[in-house]
């Protein structure tokens, strides 16, 4: 397909969430901070919700309902996100920390 | 490959379908930068950064999508919400850099790289492979339309999002308060 018409094909998005996906895989593995796995949870949504967005544009016969998908993830990122960060500030208290290798409570 | 609806053959660049794909263009390569430096940099404050160019991105990206409104929403609850909300937990958490955030070993580096590599290649295979059955539309996705799917056919769906919302907050305020009296 020809490089300047590419945003007019389904699977360029596709594979773009995908690379989304990955990019957010590769941080929550190796990050060694609370905070940075969030951060790489947040792209992993980011991915998905074009995924929603792309199929819904391409392939669903109504429109709205993707996007109302991807209003609803957006909603959940934010509790997500609210809830984690309060934990991590929890956490921070409370070890003086927020590496994960020094979390080692629950260690066997 | 499920094809454009319109036009097939690549534009000259500087017409206005040309430099729309340039546009999308230099989209895609700006969020992927983004991307890279929110999942690998050393600096947490950085990360945030990078995190905020590529939600940025993400949502010109739902502008090509025929959807201005998610865009806003994006811009509104991503970079103007969460992102914030990220750095305002870097500063009240993590003051010290002494320890770099990178991978903890030298192994996790290139297995976390394998483990992403892997997933992506797939789930591009999968993308590139399938042939996507298209259905004629029934409407138009416009706002209006959304609203009134929100409180009609969705409307439980929205009920419980706001608890979530409002049980969300109560729990975070709970959680980081604790301890104080």
């Amino acid at each position: 397909m020809p490089l300047l018409v590419i945003h007019q094909y389904l699977t360029t998005y596709l594979v773009f969430g995908a690379m989304l996906f990955g990019f957010g895989i590769y941080g929550l593995v190796t990050r060694r901070t609370l905070i940075g796995m969030l951060i790489a949870a947040e792209l992993m949504l980011a991915g998905v919700s074009i995924n929603f967005m792309a199929f819904n544009r391409f392939l669903a016969p109504d429109p709205s309902v993707g996007q109302i998908f991807t209003l609803f993830i957006m909603a959940i990122a934010a509790a997500e996100a609210a809830i984690g960060l309060s934990i991590v500030i929890a956490v921070y208290r409370h070890f003086k920390t927020v590496d994960t290798e020094d979390l080692i409570n629950l260690k066997g | 490959m499920n094809g454009p609806d319109v036009i097939v053959q690549s534009p000259a660049l500087f017409t206005a379908d040309g430099l729309v794909g340039l546009i999308f263009l230099i989209m895609i390569a700006v969020t992927l930068a983004g991307a890279y430096i929110a999942a690998t940099s050393e600096r947490l404050v950085r990360a945030v950064a990078g995190l905020v160019v590529c939600f940025v991105g993400v949502a010109g990206m739902y502008y090509f999508l025929n959807s201005p409104f998610m865009a806003m929403m994006q811009v509104l609850i991503y970079v103007g919400a969460v992102c914030i909300t990220i750095s305002f937990a870097i500063m009240l958490a993590a003051p010290e850099q002494k320890k770099k955030s990178g991978p903890s070993n030298l192994l996790s580096g290139p297995l976390g790289f394998m483990v992403a590599a892997l997933v992506f290649g797939g789930m591009a295979t999968l993308a590139l492979r399938t042939e996507w059955q298209s259905f004629p539309k029934t409407s138009m996705g416009s706002v209006r339309e959304i609203g009134i799917q929100l409180l009609t056919s969705y409307s439980m769906v929205f009920e419980l999002i706001s608890i979530i919302l409002l049980i969300a907050i109560i729990g975070a305020i709970v959680i980081a308060r604790g301890g104080r009296s």
